[in-house]
């Protein structure tokens, strides 16, 4: 590119000394009025976003809906609980497609299958290192009873033997959409729940003297 | 690979080698004394037109009178399998040799056995209870367990 000498010179053009100008006059001009406040849209917004709403109905809201299973498949119920996980039946509708290697992460426990007693003490071990609040759902008739396993001589006649059991779904084994229910079911039982004491039992320095 | 043999051809191989041990030769299968269990498999292993190279399972029968334990062989060199068995006549301490220092795969299936069947494999390694616990109380696929 061939260079202008004309141009190229250590002064400013005339045009640059112009827009200095402009902007330092727009400066002084603005810095009359009042500056105004960066936070103001956030009013608006606060007023769309912010919901009054009971501590119970927020922590119950947040555990039914972001139920994490432990895994406890031993037996052929596993399978339509895997059917139940894929894209057909959508468990990730409900907040839980997440399944957890870990105990630790985990608050629900699906028992898929048939326990023999040489199991057992993990399973129960598995539900010990769930952190509370922890649920379980006794998946199929080997869950519920032992099944067509019951007289067996080492068979666990029925999980609630060794854990306690929150949900019932029978079948066997059962199809998806008989756990998605139980699912619910369960959901709707963690809604009932109360996280809080009553208030009105807690004692209230204010109102003192006034209920006895 | 060399020939395929009917079970036939090494029935009568076995009772060339070892007169006296084969006790009863079925359609396909043989039945050996329990004594010279040990050296008619290590002959049917390595002999060579044999070669059973693979156990397919161990498992075993309680016909009352007596104890049956069926080994399944197979040979994927020659292509061919046999189903050899031997018996123990006594219902207290029914014992068999072990052949686990032939098969390795036996290990876990003799061990199986002698949990649910209570048959005694001599000279296995480590022949402990396998499904069930140690402490449980008989051998439940026995015909006369009960709970
Ligand atoms: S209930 Fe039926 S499908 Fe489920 S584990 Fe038992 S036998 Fe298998």
């Amino acid at each position: 590119m061939e260079i202008n000498s004309d141009k190229e010179s250590i002064y400013s053009s005339a045009e640059l000394d112009c827009d200095e100008g402009l902007i330092i006059e727009e400066v002084k001009a603005s810095s009359r009025k009042s500056i105004p406040d960066p936070d103001a849209w956030l009013d608006e917004d606060l007023k769309r976003n912010i919901i009054l709403t009971s501590v119970d109905w927020v922590i119950n809201w947040a555990r039914r809906s972001s139920l994490w299973t432990a895994v406890c498949y031993p037996a052929c119920c596993g399978m339509e609980w895997m059917a139940s996980l894929s894209p057909r039946f959508d468990l990730s509708r409900f907040g839980m497609e997440i399944m957890r290697a870990s105990p630790r992460q985990a608050d629900l426990m699906i028992t898929a299958g048939t326990l023999t007693w040489k199991m057992a003490p993990n399973v129960r071990r598995i539900y010990n290192q769930m952190p509370e609040p922890k649920w379980v759902i006794a998946m199929g008739a080997c869950g519920i009873s032992g099944g067509i396993f019951r007289s067996s001589y080492n068979v666990v006649p029925g999980y609630n033997k060794i854990i306690p059991v929150d949900v019932y779904v029978p079948g066997c084994p059962p199809r998806p959409e008989a756990l998605i229910y139980g699912i619910q079911m369960l959901q709707k039982k963690i809604n009932k729940e109360k996280v809080l004491p009553d208030l009105s039992e807690l004692p209230n320095p204010l109102q003192k003297g006034k209920k006895e | 690979m060399t020939a395929a043999l009917s079970a036939e051809e090494i029935i009568s191989q076995l009772n060339d080698k070892f007169p006296g041990a084969v006790e009863e030769a079925g359609a396909d299968s043989v039945l050996v004394k329990s004594d010279s269990l040990l050296a008619a498999a290590e002959y049917l292993k390595t002999a060579k037109g044999l070669k059973f190279d693979y156990l397919n399972y161990i498992t075993a029968v309680d016909y009352y009178q007596y104890f049956e334990v069926v080994y399944m062989l197979t040979s994927l060199e020659n292509n061919h399998s046999i189903t050899l068995k031997v018996r123990c006549y006594t219902r207290d301490n029914p014992t068999v040799p072990s052949i686990r220092g032939l098969w390795q795969g036996a290990d876990f299936q003799e061990r199986e056995v002698y949990d649910l069947m209570g048959i005694t494999f001599e000279g296995h390694p480590n022949l402990k209870r396998i499904f069930l616990w140690d402490g449980f109380p008989g051998h439940p696929l026995r015909k006369d367990w009960n709970q």
